[in-house]
């Protein structure tokens, strides 16, 4: 899933998401050629998904992400989907506490982490159990059969063990006794035998690696850099993954081993790593700062799915970069705010609890029309809801979420790998017309990867700003003064005047201001002169028009936000395969909408507009443009699936 | 050099001789006529010329309550905010912008009631703020509602038949809160008044000042006992550092440490027990001293109020630090390049 997605007409045998489900084991991965190797037989694969699944202490994001890179360092195009419990340590052996990580990887350009894995590894009998539902008749799995003895498998209500009654019979199952090869491998390092039972993921990584010609050198690079102070462990790792690669060589379990070239002539040129999107918003704060050539200041509160940012963040210090952990959410972003009248470049990073929280102080900033970000990770919601699954449910409160009529702009990221131009958007319209500006990202975004290529930094925006130096006004006895809500006639914004400089000391404050002195002022016809600048200064902020995908001619359009974007642009390739002819259209400025939005939606009989919420963008375009929007609403905490999606989109069609 | 030194070079200074008049802005002082406010304002706007420091890099930043409209007053950089968020905005403009003074205007109210998490927080971390807390034990801008430094059984329009809140003792929980430099003073005392806003200016790190601020509306003569001469003598303990505790007519009370308990006990001043009386010492390490005289006033009738600088100690200061890390940094790894950020560790190549 890259950045710059090619039409879908080059990529009419795009098989986004296991269309090809119920295929037999043989041929389920739409084997291209096959060919033997030696004794083994080689198949190309144009594309693969794989789910590693186990206890939450079983270390399965660490494994994905490993092969994450591993893929991204071979020129796989790629996207992830890790999903994980918000227990720490949930306990051992329960479905609540089963961690995964989902992995979709091609030769072409993809745009999800995928439907329905085509491999499935589960570490214990709860990761067999809860993923077992999403795993198509057909595909692989790959058990550890150390863990299905009774008590763990009682633990789950297996009554009797899945891998012998039967009930795996329309799978291809692959029993291997990953603990009790991992504590034999390791046996000359003197470990105990739960401190090498720990390195059984690592086995498991070997043998997917192996089964999937994945690059070594990087995973065992990072283990030794990982545990650089426990050269044992690291070692100890390095043999375990080891071992799993020479038993998938070895073993006549694993018949045949795939090849899944690199999407060479799907990406433009250029140089590319994989990249999260909390990582790639991180980078884009950054890049920003050093753009607009202000120190960049967080206040932050560590909060679930957004503390990465933060984390990040601190890593930087050598950029200028402070970062501040505050005592709570409200001081987090009030730090921002005192950061940003200091002159610098402010964020605050969140989530909807936060977000909640922030309120007062996000309507001080629209009226104090000081620039801030104010990057919020979407979850599930309401109250604390699902902390570690994702959600678009708080654009209502993004939008709306404050007293009084204080406008916010809205931006909402679209990839992973989209969150660093989004960062960029944001801090330019926060910058050019002194206004906060909520980033929308998700949890989906926030976690998942996918390739990025790595921008020039000629390519980069120049976010320049200028600093009031200098009286801005002159009064009838020609006096020249300072007036701190005098605005720019072209952006409304009012003069960015930074304490240090001399002559331009002035007051802000809550209290409604008179235009142009910012003095306090109770005046009627001034507070609606000034409630409707404030509106107007943010409905005239300048955004990019919207392109339509519309190859066909259709009558209807699906129109989506922010996070949507792969599962959506999935569903409609998988359409237009099929021959229903849809247009597609993504908003990334949902405040204010492109100009020509209204356009576009009147051009259509029909449109439908996919959220991860009961509505809320539909009813924005409901009220705005009185066009009778159609949902499709899922809030299961999970991505939508492009299958699921494509075949409501068809219903909705035919209608 | 020591930190306080350091910290006040940071901060640029005045090109000509200010006079007060130089820190009062055009805008008409709106506070009730009467109000203590004003002669807290004049005290500040008659001493900040002795800072010598160039007044674009001065900032007040308050809350709301009726003290927080003072920025505007000021002929300085200043921000009204919001209830209760002063410390906390203040805090990101202060480690963000260490060349220049930032000072917070605060209530009880603001301060202890919706406020208190910041303000704690501001403390312990040591920021370097001056921090002035108008005490008058009451909600002004509200009309007269208790406050949390209110009285208990307090008769107000919320608590018709008496407050049920036990009050707090704002010296007490800035001692609690690790504050390095904690002081009381009083509206009506300009010279003491003064005194403690050099001392605070002075100090690196986070100062709080207590000022007990008569509200002649909805809680006139609060500090009364305080103020009228007579009683004040025996109401009042006035703190100077290296000088026995000792208030009254001719000094005849003074404070000594009971040897059972290790509380603080306020005795007649004898000549057997003259020489047990406490020496004031601000700057000992241990914040117990200064806890236990700060909990000599009886939150009723406020006799024994200690005023003065009650602790003063230097530690390190959290903006310094800040700026250390980031310093620390640029040597670790040398000053940050965005490409080699960018392209991190595992790359490919796509050629065309």
């Amino acid at each position: 899933m890259t950045s710059q997605v090619s039409s879908p007409a080059e990529h009419a045998d795009e098989a986004d998401d296991a269309g090809s489900n119920v295929r037999a084991a043989g041929d389920r991965h739409a084997s291209l050629s096959g060919e033997k190797s030696g004794e083994k037989e080689v198949r190309r694969l144009d594309r693969v998904i794989i789910r590693f699944a186990g206890d939450s202490g079983d270390g399965m994001q660490l494994t994905g992400d490993r092969f994450t890179s591993e893929t991204a360092s071979f020129g796989n195009d790629l996207s992830t989907l890790p999903n994980f419990p918000a227990e720490i340590r949930a306990p051992a052996g329960t479905l609540p506490g089963v961690s995964s990580f989902q992995l979709h990887f091609a030769d072409h350009d993809i745009l999800t982490p995928g439907d329905a894995p085509n491999v499935l590894v589960a570490m214990n009998p709860a990761a067999l159990k809860a993923n077992i539902g999403d795993v198509p008749r057909g595909a692989e799995i790959i058990v550890n059969t150390d863990e299905f003895t009774k008590r763990p498998m009682a633990k789950v209500g297996y009554l009797t063990s899945p891998l012998e009654d039967g009930s795996l019979d329309g799978y291809q199952v692959h029993p291997v006794p990953l603990t009790t090869l991992t504590i034999e491998a390791l046996k000359e390092f003197g470990l105990s035998r739960k401190e090498a039972e720990r390195s059984k993921n690592m086995f498991a990584l070997g043998l997917l690696s192996w089964m999937y010609h994945r690059p070594t050198e990087g995973t065992e690079k990072f283990l030794r850099a990982k545990f650089a102070k426990k050269p044992q462990i690291a070692e100890a790792n390095v043999a375990a993954f080891r071992a799993g690669w020479n038993f998938g060589e070895t073993t006549e379990d694993f018949a045949v081993s795939y090849e899944v070239a690199p999407a060479g002539t799907a990406f433009p040129t250029g140089t590319y790593r994989n990249i999260s999107g909390n990582l790639a918003l991180a980078y884009g704060l950054i890049t920003a700062s050093h753009q607009a050539e202000l120190p960049l200041y967080l206040g932050s509160y560590p909060i679930t799915p957004a503390s990465d940012i933060l984390h990040e963040l601190s890593r930087h210090k050598n950029f200028g970069v402070r970062t501040f952990q505050a005592e709570d959410e409200i001081a987090a972003i009030g730090a921002a705010l005192g950061a940003s009248f200091g002159g610098s470049l402010a964020v605050t990073t969140t989530s909807g609890p936060g977000v909640a929280l922030k309120s007062e102080t996000i309507g001080l900033a629209v009226t104090l029309e000081l620039p801030l970000l104010v990057v919020a990770i979407q979850r599930g919601g309401p109250s604390t809801g699902l902390p570690t699954k994702t959600e678009q449910a708080d654009l209502l409160q993004a939008m709306y979420g404050r007293n009084g009529e204080a406008p916010v702009p809205v931006i909402a990221p679209q990839t992973p790998a989209d969150c660093f131009d989004s960062a960029l958007e944001a801090a330019r319209i926060a910058l050019t017309y002194r206004t906060p500006v909520f980033l929308l990202s998700d949890g989906y975004l926030a976690n998942g990867s996918e390739p990025w290529r790595i921008p020039e930094t000629a390519e980069l925006p120049d976010l320049r700003v200028r600093f009031a130096t200098g009286p801005n006004h002159q009064l009838a006895d020609g006096t020249e003064v300072f007036w701190p809500y005098k605005r720019d006639p072209q952006t409304l914004a009012r003069p960015w005047a930074v304490p240090g400089t001399p002559g331009l000391e002035h007051r802000i404050g809550g209290i409604e201001k008179q235009d142009g002195t910012g003095n306090i002022s109770y005046d009627p016809a001034n507070h609606d002169f000034m409630v409707r600048t404030r509106q107007a200064k943010i409905d005239g902020i300048q955004v990019p028009d919207l392109t339509v995908d519309d190859p066909d001619g259709a009558r209807t359009l699906v129109l989506g936000w922010g996070s949507t974007y792969g599962p959506i642009t999935a569903a409609v390739r998988r359409l237009r395969r099929g021959g229903t002819p849809v247009a597609q259209v993504h908003l990334r400025h949902i405040n204010p909408f492109p100009r020509n939005l209204g356009e576009i939606l009147a051009r259509y009989d029909k449109v439908v507009v996919p959220e991860m919420n009961l509505g809320q963008l539909a009813s924005l375009l409901r009220a705005k443009y009185l066009v009778d929007a159609h949902s499709y609403n899922q809030v299961n905490g999970m991505p939508f699936k492009a299958e699921q999606l494509a075949t409501a989109l068809k219903e909705a069609i035919d209608v | 050099m020591s930190d306080a030194n350091e910290l006040l070079t940071l901060v640029p200074k005045a090109a000509a001789k200010q006079t007060m008049k130089d820190f009062k802005s055009d805008q008409e002082v709106r506070w009730c006529p009467g109000c203590g406010d004003y002669a807290v304002l004049a005290a500040v706007q008659g001493f900040m010329p002795e800072l010598g420091l160039a007044k674009e890099n001065i900032v007040f930043v308050s809350g709301i309550g009726c003290s927080s409209r003072f920025p505007y007053y000021m002929n300085t950089y200043g921000m009204h905010s919001i209830h209760g968020r002063a410390p906390a905005i203040a805090t990101g403009l202060a480690t963000s912008r260490r060349d220049l003074s930032v000072w917070v205007v605060t209530g009880d109210g603001d301060a202890l009631s919706i406020g208190g998490n910041h303000l704690i927080h501001a403390l312990r971390r040591n920021v370097n703020l001056k921090i002035l807390l108008f005490n008058n034990r009451i909600y002004g801008l509200t009309k007269g509602q208790y406050s949390p430094t209110s009285e208990l059984g307090k008769i107000t329009k919320s608590t018709p038949m008496g407050s049920l809140d036990a009050p707090f003792n704002p010296v007490s929980l800035a001692i609690g809160a690790e504050a390095s430099f904690v002081a009381r003073t009083v509206d009506s005392d300009r010279k003491h008044l003064t005194e403690v806003l050099r001392q605070a200016a002075d100090h690196p790190g986070t100062a709080l000042v207590e000022i007990y601020q008569n509200c002649n509306i909805f809680n006139d003569g609060a500090f009364e006992v305080l103020k009228d001469k007579q009683r004040a003598e025996e109401a009042v303990i006035r703190l100077e550092h290296g000088q026995p505790i000792r208030f009254g007519a001719d000094g005849s009370k003074g404070v000594v440490r009971d040897p059972a308990t290790g509380d603080l006990q306020v005795v007649a001043v004898t000549p057997e027990n003259e020489s047990r009386i406490l020496v004031h010492d601000a700057h000992a390490a241990s914040p117990t001293t200064a806890f236990a005289l700060s909990r000599l006033a009886d939150p009723d009738t406020l006799h024994h109020t200690p005023i003065g600088v009650l602790r003063s100690v230097e530690r390190p200061v959290y903006d310094t630090l800040m700026s250390d890390q980031l310093d620390q940094a640029v040597e670790q790894n040398g000053k940050g390049d965005l490409a080699t950020m960018l392209a991190g560790g595992d790359t490919w190549t796509v050629v065309g």
